[in-house]
C-alpha cells in the first residue's frame, strides 16, 4: 500500500461515522422542547439548553429508546405518554422532555443513559429490555437520579439498587381481545400472527391472540412466525406474504418492524391488528383494531413517588383493569355489534379474573 | 412434517423464493462486476439503503415509480463513482473505505428519511404483471409468472451479464484487470478506466437492488431497511465464484432456505424459531467454506493497482 493511502482510508471513516453519527445513533442526547399539541400532531422545536430562563425548576424526564418517535409501535407509545403528562403538568416550564431515537445498538444507548445522568436529569427511562443489564452497571454510579426500564419487573432490589422504576405491559390480554375479534371477523379461518423475537411483550401478545382466537373459533388455525429481529422489515414483510399465501385473512403482529407487513396485508385485502401503539394511521382501509399502551399512569406515579422522595424501587404494570391497555378501534371500519360484544365479554372476563389470557376461561 | 410437501407449499416456497432473490441478484451481479476487476465494494448495503431512499422519495413525491427507480440508480452510480475515486484513485485500502461507505449510506439514508418523511408511510410499488398464458399455468403460473416488473428484469440481467463478462472484448478486459492489471496495462488495457466503470455500474445496480425493496417489494422506506442484505450480496459473489450464474444459484439457494423457514413456521413444525431463521445463515456460511476452495478469486481482488510497481 502506498503511502498515504492508509491515512485517506482513515479519514473516509472518519468522516461517515460523523454523518452516521448525525443519523441513527446521536452521540450528543438532543433536547427538545414541545411547544403545541395540534390535533394530536406534535409540533416540536429543536432548542439547546439555556439554563438562564429557568425560573421554577421543572421536573427533567430524559428517555432513550431503540426506534423512533413515530414507529407506530413501543417507542412512540410510551413518547406519547411523556407528552400527555407534560401537558397535562402545565407544559415545558413545568416538565422538560429529552430524547435519543434509533438506539438499537444497545453501547450507544448505554452511553446516552449515562450522559442524561450526567447532565442532571430526574428520571433518565431506558425504553428497552435489551438496556437492562447496561442499567443495572449505571444506576449506582448515579444515586440521586431515578431510572427506569422495560418491559421487565426487575428493579435489580436484588443487587441493593434503590433507584430504577421497572414496567411491564401484560400484552397478552390485548391479545386475547384482539384474537377473538380475528376469530370473529376470519372468513377464511385463518390467521397469521407475525412475531418478532421470542421474548417480552412479544411472545405474551402472540400466545395471547393465538388463545383468544381458538377460544372464539376452535376450528381456527393460527400461523405463527418470528423473525429474529425487533428491526427486520424485509423479512417481516415475507413473514406476513407468506401467511397469506397460506391462506390467512386476517393478520397481526408485534414491533416497529411490521410496517412492512401492515403494507403486505394491504396490497393483499387482509386485515390487519395492531398492538403497542394505534396503527391506523398506517393502512387506515386495513387495520381493524389496536392494542394501545397507555403509559401516563406510569409515568405519573414516577414523577410523584420521586418527589415523594421514592427514587425507584417500584414496578408497574399495564393492565385492562389499570386503564393502562386499552383497545382502539379504526372508526372506518365497520365492525359488526356482535364482534365487538364478544371482544367485550373477553376484557370484562380478563378483568375479573373468569378468562385467562393465555390459557382461556378458567374453569 | 407432510402438510409441507403439498403443491401449494411448494410452489409457495417457489414464489417466495424468487421474489427474496431480487435484491440480492442486482446486487451481487453489480458486485461482481466490480470484484472481477479486482475492487472489493463492501459499501453495497450503504448503496443499497440510498437506493431505496431516493427510490421511495422520488417515487412517492413525483408520483412515478420509473422516476424513483431511474433516481435510485443515479444515486446508485454517484455513490459507486464515490468509491471508485476512493479505492482506484486515492488507492484507499478497500475493505475499510467500503464499511466507510456503507456507514455514509446508513447514515445520509436515516437522517433524510426523519427530516422528509419522519415516519413510515407506504405507496403502491410496482404491480403483480401476469405473463398471457404461461401465468395462467395451474400453481407454475403463479409462481413463475405472476411477479412484478423488477423481478424479471433482475433474472434478465443474468445471461445479460454472463455474456457481458465472458463473450466481449470489455468483459475480458474487466478479467484482465481483476487477474493481472499489469500485464493487461502494458497491453493498453486502461485499468483505472475500467475499475471506474465497474465500480460504478457496481453502484448503480445496488441502488436498483434498494429500490426493489422499497418500490417494488415491500412499498416503504424504513431506517436500515436492508438490514445488512448488502453484506449477504457481497458474500453472494464470492458464493458464485464470480460468475453471474453462480451468484443466481447463490441467491436463490439463500432466498428459497429463507422462504422455506418462514414456510416451516407457518405450518407449526416443532422447530424453534430461533434456529429456522439462521438457517439461509448458517447454510450460506457452509456453503461459502466450500464454494471459496472450488473456485479462485481474481488474483488482483482488493489489490491497489500502481503503474510500474512488481
Amino acid at each position: 500500500m502506498k503511502k498515504g493511502s492508509m491515512l485517506v482510508s482513515l479519514l473516509v471513516i472518519v468522516f461517515t461515522l460523523l454523518l452516521s453519527a448525525c443519523g441513527s445513533t446521536p452521540e450528543q442526547p438532543v433536547e427538545i422542547e414541545v411547544t403545541r399539541i395540534v390535533a394530536g400532531t406534535p409540533e416540536v422545536i429543536m432548542i439547546t439548553p439555556t439554563p438562564e430562563v429557568v425560573e421554577a425548576k421543572p421536573f427533567r424526564v430524559a428517555i432513550v429508546m431503540p426506534s423512533s418517535i413515530t414507529d407506530a409501535a413501543f417507542s412512540q407509545s410510551m413518547y406519547e405518554g411523556l407528552l400527555a403528562v407534560q401537558e397535562e403538568m402545565g407544559g415545558p416550564e413545568k416538565m422538560e422532555i429529552a430524547y435519543s431515537e434509533g438506539m438499537f445498538n444497545v453501547p450507544d444507548a448505554a452511553s446516552a443513559v449515562r450522559d442524561y445522568a450526567s447532565q442532571g436529569f430526574d428520571l433518565v427511562i431506558a425504553h428497552g429490555s435489551q438496556y437492562g443489564s447496561s442499567l443495572q452497571q449505571i444506576a449506582p454510579e448515579f444515586p440521586e437520579t431515578s431510572f427506569a426500564w422495560g418491559t421487565s419487573l426487575d428493579t435489580f432490589q436484588a443487587d441493593g439498587i434503590t433507584n430504577v422504576f421497572a414496567y411491564q405491559a401484560e400484552a397478552q390480554e390485548g391479545g386475547y381481545a384482539l384474537g377473538v375479534l380475528a376469530a370473529f371477523m376470519s372468513k377464511s379461518g385463518i390467521m397469521g400472527v407475525c412475531g418478532p423475537v421470542e421474548a417480552g411483550d412479544a411472545k405474551l401478545y402472540v400466545d395471547g391472540f393465538v388463545t383468544g382466537a381458538t377460544v372464539q373459533n376452535p376450528n381456527a388455525t393460527v400461523q405463527k412466525t418470528y423473525t429474529g429481529s425487533f428491526s427486520d422489515v424485509a423479512l417481516m414483510a415475507s413473514a406476513a406474504e407468506t401467511h397469506i399465501q397460506a391462506g390467512a385473512d386476517m393478520l397481526t403482529g408485534s414491533s416497529q418492524s411490521v410496517v412492512g407487513a401492515i403494507g403486505i396485508a394491504k396490497d393483499n385485502g387482509a386485515y390487519w391488528f395492531g398492538t403497542q401503539w394505534d396503527q391506523t394511521a398506517l393502512a387506515p382501509e386495513t387495520v381493524v383494531a389496536s392494542q394501545v399502551y397507555d403509559w401516563t399512569g406510569v409515568i405519573k406515579d414516577m414523577i410523584a413517588s420521586r418527589q415523594a422522595g421514592v427514587l425507584g424501587n417500584k414496578s408497574y404494570t399495564l393492565t385492562f383493569k389499570n386503564g393502562g391497555l386499552v383497545i382502539q378501534y379504526n372508526p372506518g371500519i365497520d365492525v359488526p355489534a356482535d364482534a365487538k360484544a364478544a371482544v367485550d365479554a373477553a376484557i370484562a372476563g380478563i378483568m375479573d379474573g373468569t378468562i385467562d389470557p393465555l390459557k382461556g376461561p378458567v374453569q | 412434517m407432510a402438510e409441507l410437501f403439498t403443491l401449494p407449499v411448494l410452489f409457495g416456497i417457489i414464489y417466495s423464493g424468487i421474489r427474496l432473490a431480487t435484491p440480492y441478484l442486482y446486487a451481487s451481479i453489480g458486485e461482481s462486476f466490480s470484484q472481477a476487476s479486482g475492487v472489493l465494494n463492501l459499501g453495497v448495503d450503504g448503496i443499497m439503503l440510498m437506493g431505496a431512499y431516493t427510490g421511495f422519495y422520488v417515487g412517492m413525491t413525483s408520483g412515478s415509480l420509473w422516476l424513483g427507480l431511474l433516481a435510485a440508480a443515479i444515486t446508485g452510480l454517484l455513490m459507486g463513482l464515490l468509491m471508485a475515486v476512493i479505492s482506484v484513485t486515492l488507492k484507499a485500502e478497500q475493505g475499510i473505505s467500503g464499511i466507510g461507505l456503507q456507514l455514509f449510506g446508513l447514515g445520509l439514508s436515516t437522517l433524510l428519511f426523519k427530516l422528509t418523511m419522519g415516519g413510515a408511510i407506504s405507496i403502491s410499488g410496482f404491480p403483480p404483471v401476469r405473463i398471457p398464458l404461461l401465468g395462467n399455468i395451474p400453481y407454475i403460473g403463479e409462481a413463475f409468472f405472476n411477479h412484478n416488473l423488477l423481478v424479471y428484469f433482475a433474472y434478465l440481467l443474468v445471461p445479460i451479464a454472463n455474456f457481458v463478462l465472458n463473450k466481449t472484448t470489455l468483459g475480458l478486459k474487466i478479467r484482465a484487470a481483476g487477474q493481472n492489471p499489469q500485464a493487461a496495462d502494458t497491453l493498453g488495457v486502461n485499468i483505472t478506466l475500467i475499475r471506474y466503470l465497474t465500480v460504478s455500474m457496481g453502484g448503480l445496480m445496488a441502488g436498483i437492488a434498494g429500490a426493489s425493496l422499497s418500490i417494488a417489494l415491500i412499498n416503504l422506506f424504513q431506517e436500515n431497511i436492508t438490514s445488512g442484505m448488502g453484506f449477504i450480496a457481497v458474500a453472494l459473489v464470492y458464493f458464485g465464484g464470480w460468475k453471474p450464474t453462480g451468484v443466481l444459484l447463490g441467491s436463490l439457494l439463500f432466498s428459497f432456505v429463507n422462504a422455506f423457514q418462514l414456510w416451516i413456521q407457518v405450518k407449526g413444525i416443532n422447530i424453534p424459531s430461533d434456529f429456522a431463521v439462521m438457517m439461509p445463515y448458517v447454510l450460506t456460511i457452509f456453503a461459502l467454506a466450500f464454494a471459496v476452495k472450488r473456485v479462485s478469486a481474481p488474483a488482483a481482488l482488493t489489490k491497489i493497482f500502481e503503474r510500474g510497481e512488481n
